[in-house]
């Protein structure tokens, strides 16, 4: 078997490319298994307008293809594989892809999440079938088609936002009676001639046999039911931390995330860190899990160092 | 070769429909980052599966009758054809255990 890894880093959005830099540049030659959603939710966005450092924006993915560049450049070893185990029972940990297997001294958590689904009659059915949690990836099918997006987020706003310049209608469902989203991001999508609001309001069901042909609308306060036709349902409510590797092996708080021991990244097996949004329901931006990866790496280094000095 | 490389609308009956061995599509667009990950595990499925499988690639971008026709609407989608019709189809980015097992019935 290979000797075992410094640093492994599972993930790859802005939280796991930053701890594998920092990690790097600390001499520790980490190997990141990249998972399948490859750079992590900034891939299906658009415009990154507040990643501070430029000014006049950037594609997600630009990005994440900046961060891995800069990451490999000082010796972090990234592979296009996707974890299907972990074993944090014994030092060193093992982590396995398939077949594959590595062994870790220390591992950075940085799994991120994953859109959250309805839960509704038919939405199973119907996914890639008109249901959808990604607009950048979907859009293109519905060109001059009505859809609706749930959610009152900032995702809610971008993906409608978005999918105006596909969709002959784009209508936001949401469940309460104002935006969470910010000020921007609200104001824009609602200026959109193409964009209209039903509040309070919430999707019961997704109506169709090949493809969505309409939704369940029940109003919040009458307790109304009525069907509202669309051609697509574009799913925008949140996100849930990609925890399921870990289950019985880590500490999560009530809602599956991963608890760490802040200000620092500690989770509850010492030689594990984590960062970034499977750590984070709070923030959940791409300068926080940079910031978040970059204490994982230093923790990571750290622990290293008192390991060697006190054998 | 198990892996037959781009199929087109044009070559669509002869290469995919007509096919004696199951063809797994991969329908797939340059836009589309999950579909840079999937492609790759396609690819190994086909060399894998040596004589059993064939895989192809599908551009929907440039093959918009043939997304239609069999009502793709989100990428990457994988159908596997076998005596010219679908009889399996996985959506989205899964890992390759996920595919193999959702097609494992058909072949």
């Amino acid at each position: 078997m290979d000797e075992p890894r410094n640093v492994i880093v599972i993930g790859s959005g802005p939280a796991g490319y930053t701890a594998a830099l920092y990690a790097a540049r600390a001499n520790l030659a980490p190997l990141v298994l990249k998972g399948l959603e490859a750079g992590g939710q900034l891939m299906l966005t658009t415009d990154v307008e507040n990643y501070p450092g430029f000014a006049d924006g950037l594609l997600g993915p630009e990005l994440m293809d900046q961060m891995e560049k800069q990451a490999s450049r000082f010796g972090a070893e990234i592979l296009p594989v996707h974890v299907t185990d972990v074993d944090l029972s014994e030092r060193p940990f093992t982590v396995r892809a398939g077949d594959q297997e590595w062994r870790g001294r220390t591992i950075i958590v940085a799994t991120g999440a994953t859109a959250r689904w309805l839960g509704v009659p038919g939405e199973e059915k119907l996914r890639g079938r008109g249901v959808s949690a990604c607009a950048t990836c979907d859009g293109f099918f519905f060109r001059d088609r009505e859809l609706v997006v749930v959610g009152g987020g900032d995702t809610a706003m971008e993906e409608a936002t978005f999918l105006t310049k596909f969709a002959s209608k784009v209508t936001i469902v949401h469940r309460r009676g104002e935006f969470r989203a910010s000020k921007v991001m609200s104001a824009r999508a609602l200026a959109n001639p193409k964009v209209d609001v039903i509040w309070n309001t919430t999707v019961g069901e997704v109506h169709g046999d090949d493809a969505v042909s309409g939704v369940t609308l029940n109003d919040m306060r009458t307790d109304a039911s009525r069907s509202f036709p669309a051609d697509g349902l574009f799913v925008a409510i949140g996100h849930d931390p990609n925890t399921a590797l870990f289950r019985d092996q880590l500490a999560l708080d009530d809602e599956g995330y991963i608890a760490v021991a802040e200000p620092r990244t500690a989770t509850s097996v010492p030689g594990v860190f984590a960062a970034g949004d499977v750590t984070d329901r709070i923030y959940r931006q791409a300068v926080t899990a940079a910031g978040q990866g970059c204490k994982a790496a230093i923790d990571a280094e750290r622990f290293l160092e008192d390991e060697a000095h006190g054998h | 070769m198990a892996n037959i490389g781009t199929v087109t609308e044009t070559d669509f009956q002869t290469a995919v429909l007509d096919s004696e061995t199951p063809v797994l599509v991969d329908f797939w667009a340059e836009w589309c980052v999950p579909c840079h990950m999937v492609s790759p595990v396609v690819e190994e499925i086909g060399n894998e599966k040596g004589e059993t499988l064939k895989v192809a690639k599908l551009n929907i971008d440039e093959n918009p009758q043939a997304t239609r026709t069999y009502g793709v609407m989100s990428i990457p989608s994988l159908i596997l054809f076998k005596g010219g019709q679908e009889v399996a189809r996985v959506i989205g980015a899964k890992p390759k255990d996920a595919i193999l097992r959702d097609l494992a019935p058909h072949l």
